[in-house]
């Protein structure tokens, strides 16, 4: 890898060669012009210390230079209002307008699901083969360039976007409501999730985020609710919405409970076609918009206990009660509120914190940035920081955004390879309870030696991240120079020994790189 | 001398100067363990068909396995009067079976009643006593291989991408997935500065195992890899992963985990054939594949295969089943008693069922586990207290 690095590189003939292994070999001083202040209208902004950093690192996906002056400008409190509050900041021009050209920005569930029906039936039509598999091909392609699209606009977003906090949730929220891009047709509704289910009301109330994704068409097929109608129970999503999305598995709710809700949540599915006819009087009950349907001839209308409240049947109003009657539970505060802490603080959350967060949760009706609010506010989270090991989206992340601070990549396949060869694909998570937050889930031996790998990938080429895709045309870029001033003013002040002692046993830039995103300052946030 | 020679003159040099420290090789007998994780629960009942219960065939109008026929060599295998096995391993686990080398335990499994995946999968991988707080950083599999160091090395490995709970408590196993096997990234060189980077941090030993296992692995691998530069490998998938896993565990490893997903049906799971049939075909395959990779080595081998808890006796309204209880594990290996089906039993109708839903538990799978290891290992009973704490040994007479 570093051989063809070289090759790709300007330099000719053995003498330059050598002297870029020298002058590359030693860890660089700081110099006047690397570490001078940034100046802004100018003022010269404060020095960042080691904690400023940290904390930055922990509340966005990683420093880069924009960031970094952002906070050096508004100081840590307004820094933080604004990125709970103002949110879906207007991104660079050359990814907004990669964004604007994918088709997963146009299309909506029910217009897409309805296609995939037709184009399904009009295959069936067809005589067994090479048209009909062709056509069957064709269709599955689309559908793999849909899940495509949606992972290239998230990712995109994570590394560009301002709104870092606000990236970080929807990633949370996706992976706390996951769904597996790989079951029945979840794969072409998955940039529709994401974008009206999950974005909307990622700092927003957890009562709506809940039944933003019970009503959608991917959560439907994922954890099948859309076959459960009376008669026919499935109780699979019945059970996950307690023991994954609200309560946790010692939340206070019985076998008992998930057949009851299961129950309350039959006639909850999907019709992107006609209307079903319906008895007349079952008519009003009738609830549709977008690909999400509740269909009272479907419903069991029997009288429900669920965690000993009375529930009657009464049609989807009894959907809209039991997920308020569910999201009320201190359970559900202290769940959330867990779940929130493991992510952005610890792996093991002190408990005192997780109990003030649970008690904002209660007093603000399930207010998300609320509860961040106090999160981040906490001294718990101050005396946390430089603990966490970041996951493997974090670290992709961060690694791009530190390598190419702000200049806009042209392909993001090689951060999918990376998320899928460190094993947190996007949309991947074949189980419903979402990828791990903890160290111990992400520190094993072989996923390390990976990490290093992509660490190398990462800082020896440009690893294909200029190459050219649908919407960009390509980019000249060679090994990313990291030892560039926001490394100068954020990272070398706050260097290891062994750290800086790698770094200069380092026989070219691209090595030096390498270790550098393999350091432990490199993965622990 | 252009520059690329010049490059691989200098990388060839730096390779010359000693190798990294090997990992410990096993010796070449003592027994060997291999745990196999059916992540998801898979549909027990549909494995080892209970045919001499008619309320089997009512539960599943449409998912039953049908009857054994003696006259057919594709449909289920009659083990005894009462149970047969699905058609779909009827080639491969069958034929162990018939040579003595594959038996069943029906009606094993866990107290935990929680009918999570996640929570009884994380119960099993720690046994610990469900009683009382967990501890997230004992598993048994972690356990088993610290108690043994101490008389007999066991060296052992997770051949997962992640290091699965079982083996949590040990700094020293490593892991590697071997669904793709290649080139070490690092030379020794870049090798050593990278682990000294983290000297002294907790990571270290992770660190400098991961680097040595890679290397390690790409030796062991070296003649796959020109077959595969000659397009000479014939096997893929789950049987490529056992291939290399019987490798490795014939040269250097004793205790080995291996997890396999997509288990969880609750939607049109098949009968004799489908979803879960294709599932089961693939892993006896891959097992047939290990045992005969292993070679005279099978002979001090055994493999469990288990999962968290079994489902529903009955269809659900989907053509699938829904979360149960109690299971059925596999026990194989080349010397064991097998061609039995092992374990507490009883009759299999609606009046046995647990909670009329599943299978009741009769046999507690920690006892299970802990009595194979005492036969295996020949363990004393504080070294089989160590594994499994309050739970005392059961023998199944299999080992």
């Amino acid at each position: 890898m570093s051989i063809s690095a070289y090759a790709r590189g300007s330099l000719t003939g053995l003498s330059a060669c050598l002297l870029l292994v020298c002058s590359a070999c030693a860890t660089r001083t700081p110099t006047a012009a690397a570490t001078g202040a940034p100046q802004v209208g100018g003022a010269p902004l404060p020095v960042l210390r080691r904690e400023d950093v940290l904390w930055l690192e922990r509340v966005t996906f990683g420093l880069d230079s924009t960031t970094v002056a952002d906070y050096q400008r508004l100081g840590r409190e307004r820094f933080l209002a604004a990125q709970l509050h103002a949110v879906d900041r207007p991104l660079p021009a050359p990814i907004a307008a990669t964004i604007a050209a994918m088709e997963v920005t146009h299309i909506d569930s029910q217009a897409t699901l309805a296609d995939v029906a037709a184009r399904n039936k009009a295959l069936g039509a067809l005589p067994e083969g090479a048209d009909r598999e062709l056509a069957r091909k064709t269709l599955g392609d689309h559908g793999n360039e849909l899940a495509y699209e949606a992972i290239r606009r998230d990712l995109l977003r994570a590394v560009y976007s301002e709104s870092q906090l606000q990236e970080q949730m929807i990633w949370f929220w996706l992976n706390h409501f996951s769904v597996y891009q790989h079951k029945a047709n979840v794969r072409w509704v998955i940039g529709d999730y994401e974008e009206r289910a999950i974005r909307p009301h990622a700092l927003g109330s957890f009562k709506d985020l809940v039944l933003a994704t019970l009503e959608h068409p991917a959560m439907l097929q994922y954890l099948d609710n859309q076959q459960n109608a009376a008669g026919h129970v499935n109780e699979n999503y019945a059970r996950e919405l307690m023991e994954l999305h609200t309560l946790g598995v010692g939340g206070g709710y019985s076998q008992g409970d998930v057949q009851q809700l299961a129950l309350v949540l039959t006639g909850v599915g999907i019709n992107t076609g006609e209307p079903p006819r319906l008895k007349p009087e079952l008519r009003p009950l009738y609830r549709r918009h977008g690909a999400f349907e509740f269909n009272p001839a479907r419903h069991d209308f029997s009288a429900k206990i669920l965690f000993g409240v009375p529930v009657r049947g009464q049609g989807f109003a009894e959907v809209e009660n039991a997920v308020a009657l569910i999201v009320a539970q201190p359970a559900c505060a202290r769940f959330i509120a867990r779940e929130l802490a493991t992510y952005f603080v610890s792996d093991n959350p002190p408990p005192a914190l997780v109990a003030r967060m649970a008690r904002t949760f209660q007093q603000s009706n399930g207010d998300i940035a609320a509860v961040l609010h106090t999160l981040f506010t906490a001294r718990e989270f101050d005396a946390s920081l430089g603990g966490k090991f970041k996951d493997p989206m974090r670290f992709v992340v961060s690694s791009v955004r530190f390598a190419y601070d702000g200049r806009a990549i042209s392909n993001v396949k090689p951060m999918l390879n990376w998320l899928n060869s460190l094993g947190e694909a996007p949309y991947g998570r074949q189980t419903p309870d979402g990828y791990p937050m903890t160290e111990l889930n992400w520190a094993s031996s072989g996923q390390l030696s990976r990490r290093f790998e992509i660490a190398r990938a990462i800082g020896s080429g440009n690893a294909g991240l200029f190459d050219a895709e649908q919407g960009t045309t390509a980019g000249a870029a060679g090994f990313p120079q990291l030892s560039n001033r926001l490394y100068f003013e954020a990272v070398e002040p706050f260097l290891l020994a062994k750290t800086r002692d790698a770094l200069g046993r380092a026989n070219s830039q691209q090595e030096w790189n390498t270790f550098l995103l393999s350091s432990p300052e490199f993965s622990y946030e | 001398m252009n520059r690329r020679h010049l490059l691989q003159a200098l990388g060839a040099a730096a390779l010359g100067g000693g190798q990294i420290g090997r990992l410990y090789a096993a010796p070449t007998s003592g027994p060997r363990f291999l745990l196999v994780f059916l992540r998801g629960g898979y549909d027990s009942t549909n494995l080892l068909i209970p045919y001499s219960s008619s309320y089997y065939y009512e539960a599943r109008p449409n998912i039953a396995v049908p009857r054994p026929d003696t006259a057919s060599s594709t449909g289920a295998l009659a083990l005894d009067a009462d149970w047969a096995l699905a058609p779909a391993v009827r080639d491969t686990i069958g034929a162990l079976y018939l040579q003595k080398q594959a038996a069943f335990v029906p009606f094993v499994g866990t107290e935990d009643l929680t009918r999570s995946h996640f929570e009884t999968q994380d119960s099993i991988e720690l046994g610990q006593p469900l009683s009382g707080s967990r501890n997230y950083r004992s598993g048994f599999l972690g356990r088993l291989a610290d108690t043994l160091a101490g008389s007999r090395p066991a060296a052992s490995i997770a051949f997962t991408d992640a290091m699965p709970l079982a083996f949590a408590g040990t700094s020293t196993v490593p892991n590697l997935s071997l669904k793709n096997v290649g080139k070490p990234a690092f030379d020794e060189r870049q090798a050593r500065i990278l682990s000294d980077m983290y000297g002294g941090h907790h990571l270290e030993g992770a660190v400098t195992n991961g680097l040595e296992l890679r290397h390690d692995v790409a030796q062991e691998f070296a003649d796959e890899m020109r077959a595969a530069n000659r397009d000479a490998i014939n096997t893929k998938g789950f049987e490529l992963e056992a291939e290399r896993m019987a490798m490795l565990m014939r040269d250097k490893y004793r205790i080995g985990f291996i997890d396999v997903g997509g288990w969880d049906t609750h939607v049109g799971e098949g009968a004799a054939q489908g979803s879960l049939p294709t599932n089961l075909a693939s892993l006896g395959r891959g097992l047939q594949t290990f045992s005969q990779t292993l070679g005279s080595a099978w002979q001090d081998t055994v493999v469990v295969v288990l999962s968290e808890f079994g489902r529903t006796f009955r269809e659900n309204g989907n053509r699938g089943t829904d979360h149960g209880h109690g299971t059925v594990y596999w026990v194989l290996g080349g010397a064991i008693k097998g061609g039995v089906i092992a374990g507490e039993q009883q009759v299999v109708s609606r009046a046995t069922l647990f909670q009329d839903r599943d299978y009741p538990v009769l046999n507690d799978y920690r006892g299970v586990l802990g009595g194979l290891f005492r036969s295996l290992w020949g363990m004393s009973s504080a070294q089989s207290a160590a594994v499994f704490p309050q739970r005392a040994p059961v023998d199944l007479k299999l080992v």
